[in-house]
């Protein structure tokens, strides 16, 4: 067994390519050596991965229903029948949790699939055109960047309504406008590079420069900013969830557990303390990824 | 001395058992990119990164031993006694001072004099390498500099506090022509009328050859041949032939260049 | 009829008050098969007449006839294959995040050519590359490697006009002599038409037929091979540029022996 992977791992640390799947894989396997050899950042993957794995077998870690409600055990201390306790309306705190893990991740992963390419396309094409297209579309990122980005997404999220695909969207609007000043930067520092010269005088269009060669340049710094945005787009989502806005009752969400513990903080801390330390955990974990991975594709730092 | 790299494979040795001597003299340190010859001029000054290991029976600057020097006393000797000139002055330069204050805070540092001489010296120096209004020029910038008055000033930055040895590693590879001779003439002058050594690494054989006393010739980290600069012509080992026969020249116009054809002989040492 | 007719170029970059015209005023004629030198220090404008050529630069005036149709400010795609150009920076002119097969087949892909893979392999071959190169990525080639790369992309699309800027300026000694003797034998085969730029007199003499010396944005003189060789040249920079080729003069050799064309 050792000494097949033995074998696989001196097959992906070779440089001499048989196959463009063998290279692809060798630059993702450095990646990956590189990653796992930073400990906060294997941390952060680790918890990352834990959360996605609670997501999807939420239905068998839970061993309550999350919504059921049962007044006559609201309140209830962490015990060992409830793990960690139960809300006001007799709800089991810790399979609200699990499935609450759902929401966030939904949340977090839409939000980011948004942001990621429409910040992208209106960045790049800023910086590939420049004039007056440049100026038009920097200038309507200004004002969205103007705005506190939680006052922004309340605002949004009230004009639309309660609801959580409202408060993906609102919360994504207030997301794009680094990742378009980003690509922008990036796009203008290899606009003029010798090989996107090479590709134009060969009759490439404006298209097939920004997808095949300015991608892969921008995309190492467009993930590390979308993972470190994960940790404040969960808190604005929780933010929102503690206002009212996003998802709405019973659906279990972090931030509106949160919020509803508040008023019952003296006699039933759990309520708003373990829903909190699952966000601040979450949070943490998507910054020191984030980081890690900064350090690692991140050129200048090489 | 040998200088050994770490590697994701294991050490890399980048230079491999050099040995030389340098007087008061223009030697030469010629080779290709990966020959070692810059990491043999830092290693002097003991300017590896991190994680090199340098290795020497001896490596002896007058009467410091500099393998056993500590990290402080190798301060004091950088920028004072030995001194190092780099190839673009755009990146050795500190972008956010003037050049004039770059060149007194040498002074300052090596031989804490007030701020007023170190101005004094300093405009003496810009005026010893030919720049013709030196007042004017201490107040500017190093990205308002051109790449020839770039180079003076980092020689005036580099010999103001005498030292008696320089490393200047492809100083004139970013100038253009006309100016690389003038650069060379002022570098020259100074160093006959100082008596100081200099350490002249390039990958230039025709620069080299003409500029310099002696020449080393370096290959994958070995030095494979030391001559005369005027004596070149008759080097013996194949490589520094096959260098010479593979540049193109206006004196000997040929069809084809000679290809070098790398032996494996030459890395048996 | 020349393969590339230049009139009265001029090309400047930015607008009005600021516009720094880089290129003055540029006249010259290619032949087919002929090779043709661009000579001069750096900013003289010699790397902006290339790229006028190219198709590179927008803003220039005057004429520029290649192959008998007049070039105008965008071209077409057939328009641009006429002419491929090999730049100075093997390190710059790949794509590092793409396999040199990926770089070499976009080319094809843009122009809707056919026999993709055999096209690329020959082309490695005809380069001088093993076959299993197209896996690789460019920071696992060495200069001369990856500027063989460039020049195979750059012939890919079978131009007449192969534009060089500086090929061999940030290579090896030892590297250079091999890629001016591959172009050489390139050239030779497909009869290409060259435009070399270059700033060191040894190269420009080793591979072109005529010459123009470039100071300041205008030509101070055109000259042959053979001239340089003799050393029968007219203008006094033209001079100056020989001389540095030879390495460094030093004035005390000189007085001494009181003779310039002693030294070296």
């Amino acid at each position: 067994m050792t000494t097949y992977f033995g074998n696989l791992h001196d097959w992906l640390i070779s440089e001499d390519f048989s196959s463009n799947r063998q290279a692809r894989l060798h630059k993702a396997y450095l990646l990956w050596l590189s990653l796992v050899s930073n400990p906060l950042a294997l941390a952060g993957l680790v918890v990352v991965v834990a959360l996605v794995i609670v997501s999807a077998l939420a239905p068998w870690l839970s061993n309550h229903d999350p919504i059921a409600q049962d007044l006559a055990l609201a309140l209830k201390p962490p015990s060992a029948e409830y793990w960690f306790g139960t809300d006001e309306f007799g709800r089991d705190v810790y399979s609200r949790l699990i499935y609450g893990a759902r929401t966030t991740l939904y949340i977090s992963i839409l939000v980011t699939v948004i942001v990621g390419p429409i910040g992208f396309v209106i960045g790049a094409t800023a910086g590939y055109l420049g004039g007056w297209v440049d100026v038009v579309l920097m200038r309507i990122t200004d004002i969205f960047l103007s705005f506190p980005s939680l006052v922004l997404a309340l605002a949004f999220s009230a004009a639309l309504g309660p609801g959580i695909e409202n408060a993906v969207i609102a919360i994504a609007l207030t997301v794009w406008p680094p990742i378009a000043r980003l690509a922008r930067a990036e796009t203008l520092t290899f606009r003029q590079a010798d090989f996107v010269v090479a590709a134009e005088l060969q009759g490439a269009g404006m298209r097939r420069i920004l997808l095949r060669h300015i991608v892969p340049l921008c995309a190492p710094s467009i993930i590390i900013r979308l993972t470190l945005n994960m940790s404040s787009i969960i808190l604005t989502a929780a933010g929102l969830g503690f206002l009212g806005l996003g998802a709405q009752p019973p659906m279990p969400e972090w931030g509106a557990m949160a919020a509803s513990g508040r008023q019952y903080l003296l006699e039933a801390w759990w309520l708003t303390t373990v829903p909190g330390l699952a966000i601040l955990i979450v949070s943490l974990a998507f910054n020191l990824l984030g980081d890690g991975l900064r350090d690692i594709m991140d050129p200048r730092n090489a | 001395m040998s200088v050994q790299f770490p590697s994701l494979s294991g050490a890399v040795t980048a230079v491999r058992n050099v040995s030389f001597k340098v007087g008061r003299e223009k030697v030469g340190i010629i080779g290709e990119s990966g020959s070692g010859k810059s990491t043999t001029g830092r290693a002097i000054m003991r300017l590896q990164p991190q994680g090199a290991l340098v290795t020497a029976d001896r490596m002896q600057f007058e009467d410091v031993d500099l393998l056993a020097a500590s990290e402080p006393q190798m301060r004091n000797i950088r920028g004072s006694r030995i001194s190092m000139i780099l190839q673009d002055p755009k990146y050795s330069l500190n972008p956010v001072m003037t050049v004039g204050e770059q060149i007194s805070e040498t002074v300052i540092l090596h031989e804490h004099v007030s701020k007023r001489e170190a101005r004094t010296r300093t405009l003496a120096m810009l005026e010893r390498v030919n720049i013709r209004d030196p007042e004017r020029v201490y107040t500017l910038f190093p990205h308002e500099v051109s790449g020839g008055m770039g180079q003076r000033i980092m020689i005036s930055m580099m010999l103001i506090s005498q030292p008696s040895l320089i490393i200047a590693d492809e100083p004139t590879s970013a100038l253009d022509v006309t100016v690389r001779q003038q650069v060379l003439s002022i570098l020259d002058d100074l160093v006959t009328e100082r008596n100081i050594g200099l350490i002249f690494i390039s990958h230039d054989l025709n620069l080299v050859r003409s500029f310099c006393d002696r020449v080393l010739i370096m290959y994958a980290g070995r030095i494979v041949e030391t001559l005369d600069a005027d004596k070149l012509e008759q080097a013996s080992h194949p490589y520094t032939r096959g260098l010479l026969n593979a540049l193109p020249s206006l004196e000997h116009p040929r069809d084809r260049l000679e290809v070098l054809k790398r032996d494996p002989q030459w890395l048996e040492n | 009829m020349a393969m590339i007719k230049v009139d009265n170029l001029a090309v400047s970059y930015g607008h009005g008050h600021d516009a720094l015209r880089v290129v003055k005023d540029v006249s010259f004629e290619v032949a087919k098969g002929e090779t043709f030198g661009l000579v001069g220090e750096s900013g003289c404008g010699k790397s902006t007449v290339l790229g006028a050529l190219a198709g590179r630069n927008k803003n220039w005036g005057g004429s520029v006839v290649i192959n008998g149709e007049a070039a105008l400010p965008k071209r077409t795609k057939s328009q641009l294959a006429l002419q491929q150009m090999v730049f100075q920076d093997p390190f710059g002119s790949i794509h590092p995040r793409h396999t040199i097969g990926r770089t070499l087949l976009e080319p094809l892909e843009i122009h809707g050519l056919g026999q993709r893979q055999e096209r690329i392999g020959q082309i490695l071959q005809d380069v001088g590359l093993p076959h299993n190169f197209r896996y690789r990525f460019p920071h696992q080639l060495s200069g001369g490697q990856r500027q063989r790369v460039a020049i195979a992309r750059a012939l890919i699309l079978k131009p007449q006009i192969l534009l060089l800027d500086e090929p061999t300026s940030a290579l090896d000694v030892s590297v250079q002599a091999e890629i001016l003797n591959l172009l050489k034998d390139l050239r030779d085969r497909e009869n290409l038409t060259f435009v070399l730029v270059s700033h060191d007199m040894a190269v420009i003499a080793h591979l072109c037929d005529r010459v123009a010396v470039m100071q300041d944005g205008i030509f101070v003189e055109v000259t042959t091979k053979r001239n340089l060789l003799q050393g029968t040249i007219a203008h006094p920079y033209t001079k100056t540029l020989l001389d540095g080729s030879k390495g460094y003069v030093s004035p005390r050799r000189t007085k001494s022996l009181a003779d310039p064309r002693a030294v070296s």
